[in-house]
C-alpha cells in the first residue's frame, strides 16, 4: 500500500508544479481577462469537488490498510450492508457540491458565453460606454488563418494583432474544415465552421506574443495550423495596421481563391486593401463569381425567386445561419 | 482495349498495386511479422490437426461460455494491435521538436491515432465488455444458454468481421486519417476521397450488427430467462449492470449505424447530409454521433462496475452494501447518459443556457457515480479484505478513477472547457476513466473468472507484476498529459515547435514503456499459468468463496450449466444455498434440451466481410454478387431444422457423478 501513497504523491506534485510554473502553464496564467475568469473557474471547480474526492481516495487507501485480513484486530462485521444515515450522506454530500457547482456553472456559462459582448476590460475596470470593439473576421483555411480588419480595411495571414486592454470581437468562419480558434492567453476557443459563423469576445490585457492555433483536427497540416497573437499598445497598433496597409498586396477575390489552395506552413502574408464583400462571400460560399450565397438560397427560394447575388446585401449580412429565418 | 479496361475496373474497382504500401518499411515490416506469425500459426494448427477441433469446438458452437472466450481472446489479440499504435505515437510526440520531425509523417501518424480510437473502443473494450457479460450471464441467472443462441455465435462473428475488415487496411490502401469520430466536412468525399474512411464505415457497420444483435440477446436473456425465485431486486449486481448496459446498446447503436449510414450516403451517392454546400450540415453529424457516443462509454463503465461490486463483496468477505442504491444509481446513471452528449462539443457555438444545461444534467451523473463509489468503500468497511489480484485492480481503479471523474466534472463546466477542450487534458482525463475504469475492471474480471472458464486460477505473482505495472505506468503516461493540456498543447498535433514541452512527452513515453511491460507480464501470466494449470487447478468450483450462482457449477461448467435449474431465494443466491447446507441433487436427471451449433455464423460473417471490402474498393460486381449470397445463405439458414438435440440423462448422471467424487476428495 505504500506504493499507492507514493503514487498520489508522485501525481500531486506533478499537478502542483504543474500549477505553479506559471511561465509555462498557460491556462494557468493567462494574460486576457475572459481566459483568467476561466481559470478562477477551473480552480475553484478543483477546489470544491477536492472536498470529496481527497476523503475518497484516503478512506479507500485507509480501508484497504485498515480491514485486511491480517489484520485480526479490526471488526468484522460480516451481515452488515445497509445503513440509512450513511445512504443519505453518501447522497447528500455529492447532491450538495454538484447544487453548488451547478449553481457556478449556471452563472458563469452566461457571464463567459463567447457571444456576449464584454462589459469589463479586467477585474476593476469596465468597458468605457464610447469604447468600440475591434472587429476581427477570421477564416480557418487549409492550413492557415486568414484574418480580416473590417474597420482598418486591412487582412493577414497567420498573425493576429489587437491593441492592449481593447474588447475584441471575432467573427469566425471557414473555407472547409472544421477547425477551432484558440488563443489560450486571450480566451477560451470555438470552432470555426464552413457556411456558419461563430463569435468570440475577448480581450489581451499585455503587450506581448501569444501562440495562437486550430484546436480542432482538421486533416494533413493541422499539426503546423498556427499563428501568432500580438498584443501592442493603441500605438503599436496603428503602425501595424500601417504596415500592413503599406504592403501594397490586395486581397481580392481571385487572390483568396489562390490562398484558399491548401498549403502547409505558408508564411505570414499582409493585405494593405481587401475586398469589403469578401468575408461575406466566404461566409455565403459565394466567392466564385456566378454562385449563389447561401443566404440569398435560402431566402429567395421561400419567395420561389433563383436570383443570383454576388455581393452582400447589409440587410441580413453576415448571418448564413440566419437565412432559414427569413419570412 | 477499352471493353479489358472496363472488365478490371468492374472486377477490381479501384484496387490497384498501389494500394498495397510498399513504400512504408514500417507497415512492410509489420506485415512480414504478421504473415510469418499467421503461417506459423496455420501450420502449428494442421500439424496437431487442430482445425476439425476448432471447426466443431468453437467456431460453430453456439455455447455462451465458448463465444464469450472467443470474443475475450479478440479482444486481448485487438489489445496488442490498438497498444503498439499507443506506443508509436507516444514515440514520435517524444521525438519530433524543432527539427526533428519524428519518425512517422502526418500522413501515417494520423492513420495511427484513428485506427488507435476505433481499435480500443471498439475491438478491445467492446469485445471483452460483451464476452464477460455472455460467459457470465446465463451462469449468474440460472440458466443453460442465452436467449438467442445462433444469434450469439453470428454475433460474434460479426465482430470479429469487423475487426477483421479493419486489419485489412494497415496493409491493403489506408485507414481513415480523420479521428475516431470521423467528422465531416474532414471524412466527406472533397476531403478524404481513398479509401480510409470507407474502411472506418464498413468495420464499423459489420461489427455494429454483431453489438446491436446480441444487446437484444442478453437483454432478452436477462428479463426472460432468470432462474425461478430470482426477481429483478435479487439480480446480481453484475446482471444489472448489464442489463442497464443492453438496453443502452439496443438504443444507442442504431443511432451510429444511422449516421454512418448517412455518411455513407454522402459519400457513395452524393447525397448532402453532412457537406458545406448543398444545405448539408456538419453539426447534424456531430450531435448525432455523440448521442451513440455518450452512452456509448456507459455502455463500457457499466458492465465493469458491476464486475467490482462483485469482486469487493466476495474479497472483503461481506455482502455489498447499498444493493439497492447500487442499482437505482445505475438505473439513474442509465437515463442520464442520454441527457449529456452535447458536453462534448461546448464549443460548437451554442447558447449559454443550452451549454449551461447539458453541463449540469453532466454533473449530476457524478452524483450516483460517487454513490457507488461510496458503496464499495463501506462494502470494505469492517470487512476481511484479502487482496488477491481482483481486489487490487478494485483498488487501483477506486483511487484512480476518483481522479478521472473529477477532472471530468471539470470538463463539464462549460466555460473551462473552452480552455481545455481538445487539449491532451481531455485526453488525459478519458484514458484516466477508460483505462483506470474499464480496463482495470476488466482484467479484474479475467483474473476473477479465469478459474470459472478454465478449471485453474492465473498465477499471482505475474498478475501482480501486471497490476503494478499497469498502475504505476499509467499514471507515468498521463499525468504529464493533464500537465501539458494545462499548458496549452491540443490533441494530435505530429509536430511541436516548443522544446520546453519535450521533457513531459518523454515521461510519458515511458509510462508507455512501463504500460507495455504490464501487458508483457499478462501474456506471460497467461503461458505460466497454463503451464502450472495442476498445480493452479481449483476442483471446488468456487475457489474464492463466492456469492452468485455461477460459483455453483464446475469449472469448467458443463455444457449445460446446471443439472437443475436453481431455485432463488435471496439476493446472493449461491452464498445462501452455502449458509444453509445446500446439498447438490446426484439423482433423478432428466434429458437436457440444447441448441446445436452451426456454420452459419462463421460464412455470413465471411460474406460480409468480402461485401464490405467490395464496397470499399467499389468492386461494383463483386459487391452485388457477396450481397445477394449474404441474403441468399442468411434465407437458406432459416431452412436448417437441425438446431437441436438432447444431451442423455445417462450422460448428464456420468457428468454429475464424476463432479460427485472430484468434489467428495477436495
Amino acid at each position: 500500500m505504500q506504493i499507492f501513497k507514493y503514487l498520489r504523491g508522485v501525481s500531486l506534485t506533478l499537478l502542483v508544479a504543474a500549477l505553479l510554473s506559471g511561465c509555462d502553464a498557460v491556462v494557468m496564467s493567462p494574460s486576457g481577462d475572459v481566459a483568467v475568469q476561466q481559470r478562477d473557474l477551473l480552480v475553484w471547480s478543483t477546489i470544491l469537488m477536492l472536498l470529496v474526492i481527497v476523503p475518497v481516495i484516503v478512506l479507500t487507501l485507509w480501508f484497504a490498510w485498515r480491514y485486511r485480513a491480517s489484520n485480526t484486530e479490526a471488526t468484522y462485521k460480516p451481515d452488515w450492508t445497509h445503513s440509512t444515515v450513511l445512504e443519505l450522506v453518501i447522497w447528500a454530500v455529492p447532491l450538495l457540491i454538484i447544487i453548488a457547482l451547478g449553481a457556478m456553472t449556471w452563472v458563469y456559462t452566461h457571464k463567459l458565453d463567447p457571444y456576449r459582448p464584454l462589459d469589463r476590460i479586467d477585474a476593476s475596470t469596465p468597458v468605457p460606454a464610447d469604447l468600440e470593439p475591434l472587429t476581427v473576421e477570421v477564416v480557418a483555411l487549409d492550413w492557415k488563418w486568414l484574418f480580416i480588419y473590417p474597420e482598418q480595411g486591412i487582412a493577414t495571414v497567420n498573425e493576429l494583432a489587437a491593441p492592449v486592454d481593447h474588447p475584441i470581437r471575432f467573427k469566425i468562419t471557414a473555407s472547409t474544415m472544421m477547425n477551432s480558434f484558440f488563443i489560450p492567453a486571450m480566451a477560451g476557443q470555438i470552432y470555426a465552421m464552413a457556411g456558419m459563423e461563430t463569435k468570440l469576445h475577448g480581450v489581451i490585457n499585455e503587450p506581448g506574443v501569444y501562440q495562437g492555433f486550430s484546436a480542432n483536427y482538421s486533416g494533413a497540416g493541422y499539426s503546423h495550423m498556427k499563428f501568432q497573437f500580438h498584443g501592442l499598445s493603441e500605438a503599436d497598433f496603428q503602425a501595424w495596421v500601417d504596415k500592413n496597409k503599406a504592403s501594397g498586396n490586395t486581397l481580392s477575390r481571385e487572390v483568396y481563391k489562390e490562398l484558399e489552395v491548401p498549403s502547409i506552413k505558408d508564411p505570414v502574408t499582409r493585405y494593405g486593401s481587401v475586398d469589403p464583400t469578401l468575408y461575406h462571400a466566404i461566409l455565403n460560399r459565394c466567392v466564385d463569381p456566378g454562385t449563389v450565397c447561401m443566404e440569398d438560397m435560402m431566402y429567395h427560394s421561400g419567395h420561389g425567386k433563383q436570383e443570383a447575388s454576388e455581393t452582400g446585401h447589409d440587410a441580413h449580412a453576415g448571418h448564413a445561419q440566419h437565412g432559414g429565418h427569413h419570412e | 482495349m477499352f471493353e479489358n479496361l472496363d472488365l478490371t475496373k468492374l472486377i477490381f474497382g479501384r484496387l490497384t498495386w498501389d494500394a498495397i504500401p510498399f513504400h512504408d518499411p514500417i507497415i512492410l515490416a509489420t506485415f512480414a511479422v504478421v504473415a510469418v506469425g499467421g503461417v506459423a500459426m496455420l501450420a502449428a494448427l494442421t500439424r496437431y490437426k487442430l482445425w476439425g477441433y476448432l471447426w466443431t469446438e468453437w467456431f460453430t458452437s453456439i455455447d455462451h461460455k465458448k463465444i464469450g472466450i472467443m470474443y475475450i481472446i479478440l479482444g486481448l489479440v485487438m489489445l496488442l494491435r490498438g497498444f503498439a499504435d499507443a506506443i508509436m505515437m507516444r514515440l514520435q510526440q517524444a521525438m519530433a521538436f524543432g527539427d526533428n520531425m519524428g519518425y512517422l509523417p502526418p500522413d501515417h501518424y494520423d492513420q495511427i491515432f484513428t485506427a488507435h480510437g476505433v481499435i480500443m473502443i471498439f475491438f478491445v473494450a467492446m469485445p471483452l465488455v460483451t464476452g464477460i457479460m455472455n460467459y457470465l450471464i446465463p451462469l449468474q441467472i440460472g440458466t443453460r444458454d442465452v436467449a438467442f443462441p445462433f444469434l450469439n455465435n453470428f454475433s460474434f462473428w460479426m465482430t470479429a468481421g469487423g475487426a477483421a475488415l479493419m486489419m485489412m487496411s494497415l496493409f491493403v490502401g489506408e485507414f481513415a486519417k480523420t479521428g475516431w469520430l470521423a467528422y465531416p466536412p474532414l471524412s466527406g468525399i472533397l476531403q478524404s476521397p481513398g479509401v480510409g474512411v470507407d474502411y472506418y464505415i464498413w468495420s464499423l457497420q459489420i461489427a455494429g450488427v454483431g453489438t446491436l444483435l446480441s444487446g437484444i440477446n442478453l437483454l432478452v436473456t436477462i428479463v426472460k430467462m432468470r432462474a425461478p425465485g430470482m426477481s429483478l431486486m435479487k439480480m446480481p449486481v453484475f446482471t444489472w449492470t448489464s442489463l442497464c448496459t443492453n438496453v443502452l446498446i439496443v438504443a444507442a447503436f442504431p443511432v451510429l449505424t444511422a449516421v454512418l449510414g448517412m455518411l455513407t450516403m454522402d459519400r457513395y451517392l452524393g447525397t448532402a447530409f453532412f457537406t458545406n454546400d448543398m444545405g448539408g450540415n456538419a453539426m447534424m453529424y456531430v450531435n448525432l454521433i455523440w448521442i451513440w457516443g455518450h452512452p456509448e462509454v456507459y455502455i463500457l463503465i457499466l458492465p465493469v462496475f458491476g464486475i467490482f461490486s462483485e469482486i469487493v463483496a466476495t474479497y472483503s468477505r461481506k455482502p455489498l452494501f447499498g444493493y439497492t442504491s447500487m442499482v437505482y444509481a445505475t438505473v439513474v446513471i442509465t437515463v442520464l447518459s442520454y441527457l449529456v452528449w452535447l458536453h462534448h462539443f461546448f464549443t460548437m457555438g451554442s447558447g449559454a443556457s443550452v451549454n449551461s444545461f447539458f453541463g449540469i444534467t453532466t454533473m449530476i451523473i457524478s452524483i450516483p457515480t460517487g454513490a457507488k463509489i461510496f458503496n464499495w468503500l463501506f462494502t470494505m468497511f469492517r470487512g476481511r479484505i484479502k487482496f488477491d489480484v481482483p481486489m487490487l485492480w478494485t483498488v487501483g481503479f477506486m483511487v484512480t478513477f476518483v481522479i478521472g471523474g473529477m477532472t471530468g466534472v471539470l470538463l463539464a463546466v462549460p466555460p473551462v472547457d473552452f480552455v481545455l477542450h481538445n487539449s491532451l487534458f481531455l485526453i488525459a482525463h478519458f484514458h484516466n476513466v477508460i483505462i483506470g475504469g474499464v480496463l482495470f475492471g476488466l482484467f479484474a474480471g479475467i483474473t476473477y473468472w479465469f478459474p470459472k472458464a478454465t478449471g485453474y486460477k492465473l498465477d499471482e505473482f505475474w498478475g501482480k507484476m501486471s497490476f503494478w505495472f499497469w498502475l504505476i505506468g499509467f499514471y507515468f503516461a498521463f499525468m504529464p498529459l493533464y500537465v501539458l493540456g494545462l499548458m496549452g498543447v491540443t490533441r494530435r498535433v505530429s509536430h511541436f515547435e516548443d522544446q520546453s514541452l519535450q521533457i513531459w512527452f518523454q515521461i510519458a513515453a515511458f509510462g508507455a514503456v512501463l504500460i507495455a511491460v504490464g501487458i508483457a507480464a499478462f501474456v506471460i501470466q497467461l503461458v505460466v499459468s497454463f503451464k502450472r494449470r495442476e498445480a493452479l487447478k481449483d476442483e471446488t468450483g468456487d475457489p474464492w468463496d463466492g456469492r452468485t450462482l455461477e460459483w455453483s457449477t464446475s469449472s469448467p461448467p458443463p455444457p449445460y450449466n446446471f443439472a437443475f435449474t436453481p431455485r432463488v431465494h435471496d439476493l446472493d443466491a449461491w452464498w445462501q444455498m452455502k449458509q444453509h447446507g445446500f446439498k447438490r441433487p446426484e439423482s433423478g436427471f432428466i434429458p437436457i434440451h440444447m441448441p446445436k451449433g452451426t456454420w452459419a455464423g462463421v460464412v455470413l460473417s465471411a460474406i460480409s466481410v468480402a461485401c464490405g471490402f467490395a464496397l470499399i474498393w467499389h468492386m461494383w460486381l463483386a459487391a452485388a454478387v457477396t450481397f445477394v449470397a449474404l441474403i441468399g445463405t442468411a434465407i437458406y439458414h432459416t431452412f436448417n431444422y437441425d438446431r437441436d438435440y438432447y444431451i442423455p440423462a445417462e450422460e448428464v448422471e456420468r457428468i454429475e457423478a464424476e463432479r460427485t467424487k472430484v468434489l467428495a476428495n477436495v
